[in-house]
């Protein structure tokens, strides 16, 4: 077995125990919370298939996220109820419908092709503009999805969608994702963007297309993005345009960061890290609100405790957890030297 | 004609507002080559002194004084816990350590005061109208104006002719040629902070005086109208962060009144279009800064 075999097979052994201890545990808010982590461990990862390769952070993930749920929810609300969901829907649209898995990898399409129309111009960038302009990029997306009332129902929260995504589905999906942006990793397209990244100066004068390199990349990271927000949408049921914007980037991005942006391993370790502290500390807090000790309800502790934890890892870790060896290479590492 | 007069007011009133904050933003980036994402809660942290200050009977301006203050201090304090201990390190680092910091004083605000708006205390000027050749224009646009002019003016004064100034114009230009030479770095980095932070002070005063409260989020768009115009200013340059603050404003204004009513609310989409069309045409923004040395 080669290394990249084995950085795959253990993740997905990973997320197979998951699947297992879940069954065996059977309980329902864990089967929600591990759900939830394979939906996660499938932005993530796309997210780091952009961001790692390419150096560039990138605030638009959580949008296309959101292409994907709606694309995904316009697709599969059923007929008798699309009246009462979607009261101003064009009526072309009407008569669109498709299985939910289907519209699932359509919604990734959809959110794919959304990106590369927007993107190509802002590939350009680099460095702070790169970014500013991301950030501008998932406000466009936001503001049209929080206005445009005839496709999303606006700012209301828009529901109906059947609920199929399952635990064994998500971990799937997941496994998918990280095969899949392991691949783009180690192809051809995948060294020419951690080429630019590296020096960009450099990969240019050796004829590397820069913008287009990171186009593709960050296709691909829309592509995962629009997959991860569709099941997310049928898990959930219903949902507003609020949650796709600066929180759950914050979260996203936290994940990424913490476990370390330059390796999958690193971005699937950083989901799990992240849920179990996040999910520890959300109990905490239904604990101090149950308990009153605080004349009002405690929000947003969690997040603060998660940002602190982020400028701790940057500060020590720069490159997060896990920063350049994926765990294939290391498991590789370690028998070449127990044999030698 | 009148319709005019009040275009022109509007366009400076928020071109000022615009390009104050784009100031801010762009005097830490011209030295740091950092972007500072904690920035915009800076106007949170000035709505909230003047929510806290309510009812003390102190006179405005005292209140209106002590919030920049706090707003200056936020300003450095974004430098020691998100900055200073990543700046050596990437790009990417430093914006999400401040972006975190930007999470942290927004949950702060959302755990110990509230995640409801709260009104703030404002003087009556802020609510009266002036008539200008027979416009009809609040006293808190011209006031915008004037205070802009002010800030500006002592802003090129200060970078100009004082000594904190030329030496951060050095550090701008070269660091670590400045430092060399006997520049304190961190002395100028925390005293950009300042700047930075008095600046978002002061706009603050009138970016809430037009809304009347203060919510934790606040900071988002302050935030976003500052990157934007630095972007198409070009990052590097202060006279660019002025144009791309004023430009902006002439965007925003010009949309306001040529789209009909139903297209209005995309409005910011429509904004953030057109400057990916000026970026396509020009990457590094419109005016070009001082050819940079190397990041501390």
């Amino acid at each position: 077995m080669n290394r990249h075999t084995l950085t795959v097979a253990s993740l997905c052994g990973l997320l197979l125990m998951l699947v297992f201890i879940s069954y065996a545990v059977d309980v329902r808010v864990f089967t929600r919370i591990a759900t939830t982590l394979c939906i996660n461990v499938v932005m993530v990862v796309g997210l780091q298939s952009f961001m790692g390769n390419t150096g560039i952070l990138s605030f638009a993930h959580i949008g296309f996220m959101g292409v994907g749920a709606y694309t995904s929810a316009l697709l599969t609300i059923p007929a008798q109820m699309r009246g009462m969901a979607l009261p101003d829907l064009y009526p072309f649209m009407e008569g669109l419908s498709a299985s939910p898995i289907l519209a699932i990898f359509l919604g990734g399409i959809v959110a794919a092709v959304v990106a590369a129309a927007v993107s190509y111009p802002l590939m350009r960038l680099s460095d702070a503009a790169a970014v500013i302009t991301s950030f501008a990029l998932l406000v466009v997306l936001h503001t049209v999805m929080l206005h445009w009332s005839e496709v999303t129902n606006g700012p209301r929260t828009l529901f109906g969608l059947p609920a199929i995504t399952s635990l064994p589905l998500t971990a799937i999906v997941a496994a998918g994702a990280i095969a899949v942006a392991l691949m783009f990793k180690e192809s051809r397209l995948g060294i020419l963007a951690r080429a630019t990244r590296d020096d960009e100066t450099a990969a240019r004068a050796m004829g590397i297309n820069t913008p287009r390199v990171r186009w593709l990349a960050f296709i691909l990271s829309a592509l995962l993005a629009g997959i991860g927000g569709g099941l997310w949408g049928h898990f959930v049921g219903s949902f507003s345009p609020k949650a796709f914007y600066l929180k759950e980037t914050f979260v996203i991005l936290g994940m990424l960061v913490i476990g370390g942006p330059g390796t999958i391993t690193g971005a699937v370790l950083g989901v799990f890290i992240v849920t179990a502290a996040f999910e520890s500390l959300r109990t905490l807090e239904v604990v101090l609100n149950s308990a009153q000790i605080f004349s009002g309800q405690v929000v947003g502790f969690t997040e603060i405790v998660l940002a602190f934890s982020m400028i701790a890892v940057l500060a020590l870790r720069p490159g997060g957890l896990v920063p350049t060896r994926e765990i294939g290479d290391a498991i590789v590492g370690l028998i070449r030297k127990r044999k030698g | 004609m009148t319709e005019l007069i009040q275009f022109v007011i509007d366009v400076l009133a928020l071109g000022g507002a615009y390009a104050l904050m784009a100031l801010g933003l762009v005097i830490v980036y011209g030295i740091l080559k950092l972007v500072n994402f904690a920035y915009g809660e800076l106007i949170m942290v000035a709505g909230y002194t003047l929510f806290l200050m309510d009812g003390t009977g102190l006179p405005w301006l005292v209140m209106a004084a002590v919030a920049v203050l706090m707003s200056i201090f936020f300003g450095v304090a974004t430098d020691y816990v998100a900055f200073r201990p990543v700046r050596a390190k990437s790009v990417t680092a430093v914006l999400i350590t401040s972006f975190a910091f930007s999470t942290i004083l927004q949950n702060a605000a959302l755990l110990f005061i509230s995640p409801r708006a709260r009104n703030i205390p404002l003087p009556d000027v802020f609510s009266t109208t002036v008539t200008i050749g027979g416009a009809v224009t609040p006293l808190r646009n011209l006031l915008t104006i004037a205070a802009t002019i002010v800030m500006l003016t002592l802003f090129t004064w200060l970078m100009r002719r004082s000594i904190l100034g030329i030496a951060m114009r050095a550090a701008a230009t070269n660091f670590t040629m400045a430092r060399m030479l006997g520049v304190p770095a961190n002395l100028i980095i925390s005293s950009a902070f300042a700047i930075s932070g008095l600046l978002a002070g002061v706009v603050s005063l009138f970016w809430l005086g037009r809304i009347g409260s203060v919510v934790p989020g606040i900071g988002l768009e302050p935030l976003l109208v500052a990157f934007i115009a630095t972007v198409i200013g070009g990052m590097r340059s202060v006279p660019g962060a002025v144009l791309g603050g004023f430009l902006l404003a002439l965007i925003d204004t010009s949309l306001n009144h040529i789209l009909p009513q139903d297209l209005l609310k995309f409005r910011d989409a429509f904004t953030f279009s057109f400057v990916i069309l000026i970026l396509l045409w020009k990457p590094d923004g419109l005016i070009k800064g001082p050819a940079s040395g190397q990041r501390t």
